[in-house]
């Protein structure tokens, strides 16, 4: 099991006022980081077909972006987004059901793990292809605007290593000139798969991009739910408004392989040393129990509240039917009457 | 009246515009007063103010905004200023929009017009036909419309889809086609046309292939053999019953594409006749394709790269002689 550092800085203590949602959103850090080592067992146990991956040490950073998200807004998470997802109203069950690829599920096995979505509410599905959904998330923030919806943002993720394809540049560069309500949370957790940040870019930070593309930009702990809370809740509000598109780049150190399959042995162990490798879901439990914002006991409630849930969704989900080739609709088009050889199709 | 491909793709947008406010164009210069590289979209930005959108030079966030727009209620067109630069958006045709229905049950009803197909002194990058690559992928409807008729009614089809469309234009017919009117209504979507009816041999061709099938067709008719041309009309989904039928009256065929040579349309076209109707062939079937390799600027090289109706006319020959 990893053991992380403390951060090096101690932090200074503070009276400051807690964010009222810091609360709620500790509960859906707990859950999701629950959620997933469960399902990391369960791929340890042959389970899971195809890839785990988690959002382990980035909790903070998702549940911000997901819980200041309302009914009417977009978002379009990825890999590392479960509790975002959860905050945002994705039902656990369905996540069960994508990972088991149930029939019953969004994605009813045609695609799995964390390529999953509901369009319709506000949830875009994922592509592999990094970048390619920042585009996207600015299509339908247009439509929306030139709908006369109104008082709507919408938020995207993307890591360090995401955000050098082509395809974020273009995505960021519209989303400026279209001046859409867009929060993009870039998360540098310092390792692309396995390519340490020397190799990915150049610049001094990526935050500085905020400035080439018309973004605001902000930096931000991600080990520290207060400051992800209050950064990314105030891009929010900033987007909501009206402001440019507002960049948000926060750091923190991938606790967890790529993906399950990956024992992640090339990240060298002084690296645990840093601040940013400090493991979020302790610090704001530490963070909890120093302000007393609630009891041990309850504490210990919430995480078992956080098994049960998680127990529930896997024991519907493995009920449901899974799909079957004879049975499969084999049709990529909704338009039945131009599927293409329709005689093999009978 | 007269009226060009080129006026007819200007006039269904047009009527897009006017009749569906839920369409918006997107793409490189198609705004201002400048109405597109090949003025496709001249005067609209003025006439629907706010829908004819310049955007940056990103053809893969061109396609993802519309992508978004038209998952929000919307039914984008996207002009690509060449197909040949669509390839910069293949993850976003291919992998968004192309699997965005079976993924979610959601579809994508996109329109993507690529400006397609060479022309004289355009070179290997302004020249592309590239309906083969997309019709291979699972998701999309691949439009090659060949008469200034299709190119009006198939677009107007193509924003009622809803489903990505490739929408392949001909950049040499868009001048040299002319109509006297435009239809009200066109051929289904998905039925290929019968262009010229005939007994002894069956052409299968689309797009600015047809024409020169078409003369190829008429200069053979003087030496006293009557060609079938078939007019695909879209290569995806290909109406195979429809060349099945003609094979059936002819016992020969030729498959005529532009694109490049290996696999594609032509192959398509052959593969299916051969396994699903052998038995109605007199002869091996043959197909012309351009040639394999980039396509060639100066006119005299691009001439013979890309199939002519000499050459048609020549193997028409041939197969009529087996
Ligand atoms: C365009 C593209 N190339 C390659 C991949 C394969 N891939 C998946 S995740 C990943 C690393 C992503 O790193 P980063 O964006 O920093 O996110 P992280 O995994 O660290 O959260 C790679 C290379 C991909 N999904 N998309």
């Amino acid at each position: 099991m990893l053991q992380t550092a403390r951060p090096k800085k101690k932090k200074a203590p503070t009276n400051a006022p807690v964010h009222e949602k810091y609360v709620e959103a500790f509960r859906w850090m707990l859950l999701a980081r629950t959620f997933e080592e469960k399902l990391a067992s369960m791929y340890r146990g042959g389970r899971i077909t195809g890839g785990v991956y988690v959002g382990k040490g980035q909790e903070a950073i998702s549940v911000a972006c997901g819980i200041f998200l309302q009914k009417g807004d977009v978002f379009a998470p990825l890999i590392r987004d479960q509790a975002g997802r959860s905050a945002f109203g994705e039902p656990l069950v369905d996540v069960a059901r994508t990972y088991l690829g149930t029939r019953t599920g969004p994605m009813r096995g045609r695609d799995g793990n964390i390529h999953r979505g509901k369009p319709r509410d506000g949830q875009l599905a994922m592509i592999s292809h990094l970048g390619a959904m920042i585009s996207v998330l600015v299509g339908s923030l247009m439509a929306k605007r030139g709908q006369g919806e109104k008082n709507f943002v919408g938020l995207t993720t993307i890591g360090e290593g995401g955000m050098q394809t082509g395809a974020s540049h273009e995505g960021l560069n519209i989303a400026a000139v279209e001046h859409v309500p867009l929060v993009v949370v870039a998360t540098n957790n310092h390792y692309a798969y396995s390519t340490p940040n020397d190799r990915e870019f150049a610049c001094a930070s990526l935050v500085d991009r905020a400035r080439g593309y018309g973004f605001e930009g902000y930096e931000l702990d991600g080990t520290d739910l207060a400051q992800c809370l209050d950064v990314i809740g105030t891009a929010v509000k900033r987007a909501r408004a009206g402001r440019p598109p507002q960049l948000v780049v926060a750091s923190v150190l991938r606790l967890a392989g790529h993906g399950e399959h990956d024992d992640f042995s090339y990240v060298p162990k002084e690296i645990y040393g840093e601040s940013f490798a400090y493991d979020c879901v302790q610090r704001a439990q530490e963070f909890i129990k120093e302000r007393e914002l609630v009891d041990s006991a309850t504490l210990q409630a919430w995480r078992e509240d956080a098994v049960r849930q998680v127990d529930e969704a896997f024991a519907m989900a493995q009920k449901e039917p899974t799909p079957k080739g004879e049975e499969e609709d084999w049709c990529a088009i909704s338009t039945r009457g131009l599927l293409d050889h329709p005689e093999e199709q009978e | 009246m007269s009226i060009t491909y080129l006026e007819a793709i200007r006039e269904a947008q047009a009527k897009l515009l006017r009749d569906d406010k839920r369409v918006f164009i997107y793409g490189q210069d198609v705004g201002g007063t400048f109405g597109g590289a090949f003025k496709a979209t001249k005067g609209l930005a003025k006439e629907f103010p706010g829908r004819v959108l310049n955007t940056p030079i990103s053809e893969d966030a061109m396609v993802g905004t519309a992508i978004g727009a038209a998952l929000e209620g919307m039914r984008p067109i996207v002009e690509m200023q060449f197909a040949d630069f669509s390839s910069i958006a293949l993850n976003q045709i291919l992998n968004n929009a192309g699997t965005h229905y079976w993924r979610t049950n959601i579809s994508v009803p996109i329109t993507i017009r690529l400006p397609s197909g060479g022309t004289k002194g355009s070179g290997p990058f302004h020249s592309q036909s590239m309906e083969s690559l997309y019709a291979h992928y699972p998701g999309l409807i691949v439009m090659t419309p060949a008469t200034v008729e299709d190119a009006y009614t198939m677009l107007i089809d193509a924003v009622a889809i809803d489903d990505p469309v490739v929408y392949c234009e001909h950049k040499y017919l868009y001048y040299h086609l002319k109509a006297d009117d435009l239809p009200s209504e066109g051929m289904p979507i998905g039925r290929a046309r019968i262009a010229r009816a005939g007994r002894d041999l069956t052409i299968v061709s689309y797009s600015a292939m047809l024409q020169e099938s078409l003369i190829a067709a008429e200069e053979i008719a003087k030496e006293g053999f009557e060609i079938e041309v078939i007019d695909l009309r879209t290569v995806k989904p290909l109406d195979t019953a429809a060349v099945l039928a003609s094979v059936a009256r002819t016992g020969r065929l030729l498959a005529v594409g532009e694109s490049f040579p290996w696999g594609g349309a032509t192959a398509e076209v052959i593969a299916r006749v051969t396994t699903e109707g052998f038995h109605l062939l007199d002869a091996a079937p043959a197909r012309i394709n351009a040639k394999d390799t980039p396509i060639p600027y100066h006119p005299n090289l691009w001439s013979t790269h890309r199939p002519s109706s000499k050459v048609i006319a020549a193997k028409a020959r041939q197969l009529l002689r087996e």
